[in-house]
């Protein structure tokens, strides 16, 4: 007979502590972010896909066209095409493609590159219409970086 | 001739009643629903239903358009009829409480003297829709959730006719415009605290809302009774379901909480009913706080607490209160 009491008495207690904390939960702000109208900053450390890098000291890259991220690759994604130029010492990156859709994003070939060249890019919302929206070149998007 | 003049005031009265009626089912949906997702998103730290129009507020009326155009999928196995009428029998007998609520001193439908019957019978009828639902979608979970629902609105009727029969011994009589006269000086919230809890309770499980959505629990049943209704068979169910809750909170108010009494505004035979509907709607927003405050309880919790707890509790409240009224 106590017990039938207790139990009543302790539970409708933990009801009303149970209303007053979604009675809190409803008067505070809210903290979601309303993705498409407003985005959150990432952070450095995220690892998106790989970039190469720009150097303030020589703007421009530091690929030597070695390919040996080519070879680590164990996706077979990237592309590196060098060729000797006149008067410039060493091979001259021509080509630098990522293919996206096969990458795993492992990092070897970050890992392995001589010259810290290569790094992961920041870029989180990608979304495309077609497989070629993901075939990155990554030489143009070096370029274009301000 | 003669008898159709003397029956036309009556006539009108029941056109503009029933056409109110619908106006009430409908707009009442519309804003409950949109109350709901909104205090539901809000209790959860996000703000709901935000695209379409300022702060979402036409996200319901999309909602509809859309439900309108779906196509209804009928099983294969079904028992056809059935099927198609359960919905109708969720929706239809909401209409004919909404006649007798007295929402002030001068807007009511009709005045009966069986109003509170009337009420309780078209209330247990959705039952029944649950029932047929859940039997003729030839569906597992469908089925587990009529039988839910019947073994849980059973049980809960009990407590809900006897804390209101102690209002009507205190009233002695049906008639839900005398029973709100009869609080002028203190309201039955008051006088009977007890009674007023249980009906609440009560009221929570006979509307199958959470924490006694035993019949829809969707982590368990799919979404119970109607998980094989689509477009606007389901809506129906809604419908009748937001319906049904504005009718049970319309009872609390008009027999706990002083029906439209309140501060005296000018013309207060019919602007009670602004009063009448602030009590309604509070009512409301504890049901969706304590939806979204809840987990479901357990079916045998369920019967137990009905079986164990109110239904004693009712009946104690019931024998002092006859003996009150006996010897005052």
């Amino acid at each position: 007979m106590k017990s039938y009491f207790s139990t009543l008495f302790t539970g409708a207690w933990s009801l009303i502590l149970g209303l007053k904390v979604t009675i809190k939960a409803l008067f505070s702000p809210i903290v979601t972010c309303q993705y498409p109208r407003e985005k959150l900053e990432v952070t450095p450390n995220y690892r998106g896909h790989i970039d190469l890098v720009k150097f303030a000291d020589t703007g421009t890259h530091k690929c030597i066209s070695c390919g040996s991220c080519m070879r680590e690759c164990p996706s077979d994604c990237i592309v590196v095409e060098g060729e000797k130029q006149e008067g410039v010492k060493g091979k001259v990156l021509t080509i630098f493609t990522l293919n996206f859709t096969k990458c795993s994003l492992c990092g070897a070939c970050v890992e392995v590159c001589p010259t810290k060249a290569l790094d992961y890019c920041n870029d989180y919302d990608l979304a495309g219409f077609a497989r070629e929206d993901f075939h990155y070149d990554l030489l143009k998007r070096v370029e274009e970086r301000e | 001739m003669d008898i159709f003049y003397s029956l036309l005031p009556d006539l009108i009265r029941m056109v503009i009643a029933a056409v109110c009626g619908a106006v009430i089912v409908f707009g009442n949906a519309l804003v409950m629903g949109y109350a709901e997702r909104k205090l539901a998103g809000h209790i959860m730290y996000r703000p709901g239903p935000m695209e379409v129009g300022p702060h979402g507020i036409y996200q319901l009326v999309i909602d509809g358009l859309k439900l309108m155009g779906k196509q209804l999928v009928i099983p294969k196995n079904a028992d056809k009829p059935l099927f198609m009428l359960a919905p109708i029998l969720a929706f239809a007998p909401v209409f004919v409480p909404l006649l007798v609520i007295p929402f002030s001193d001068k807007i009511q439908g009709f005045d009966l003297d069986v109003g509170l019957l009337l009420i309780l019978a078209f209330a247990s009828i959705n039952v029944l829709a649950i029932l047929i639902g859940g039997w003729s979608s030839n569906n597992k979970y469908s089925l587990f959730g009529a039988i839910r629902s019947v073994a849980q609105n059973v049980a809960y009727e009990i407590p809900m006719l006897i804390s209101l029969l102690a209002i009507i011994f205190m009233t002695n009589t049906f008639s839900l415009k005398e029973i709100a006269a009869a609080q002028s000086p203190v309201w039955f919230v008051i006088l009977q605290p007890l009674a007023f809890l249980i009906y609440i309770v009560a009221m929570v499980a006979e509307t199958n809302r959470a924490p006694f959505d035993l019949p829809e629990a969707e982590s368990e049943l799919t979404a119970g009774f109607h998980t094989e209704y689509s477009g606007m068979s389901f809506s129906l169910f809604v419908l009748g379901e937001y319906a049904n809750m504005f009718i049970v909170c319309s009872v609390a108010t008009v027999f706990f909480l002083g029906g439209d009494s309140g501060i005296p505004l000018p013309y207060f035979e019919y602007t009670g009913i602004i009063w009448f509907l602030l009590k309604v709607y509070l009512l409301m927003f504890f049901l969706i706080w304590i939806r979204w405050t809840y987990p479901r309880t357990r079916f045998d919790q369920l019967m137990n607490f009905c079986w164990k707890y109110l239904i004693p509790f009712s009946l104690v409240n019931l024998l002092i209160t006859v003996v009150m009224v006996k010897l005052l």
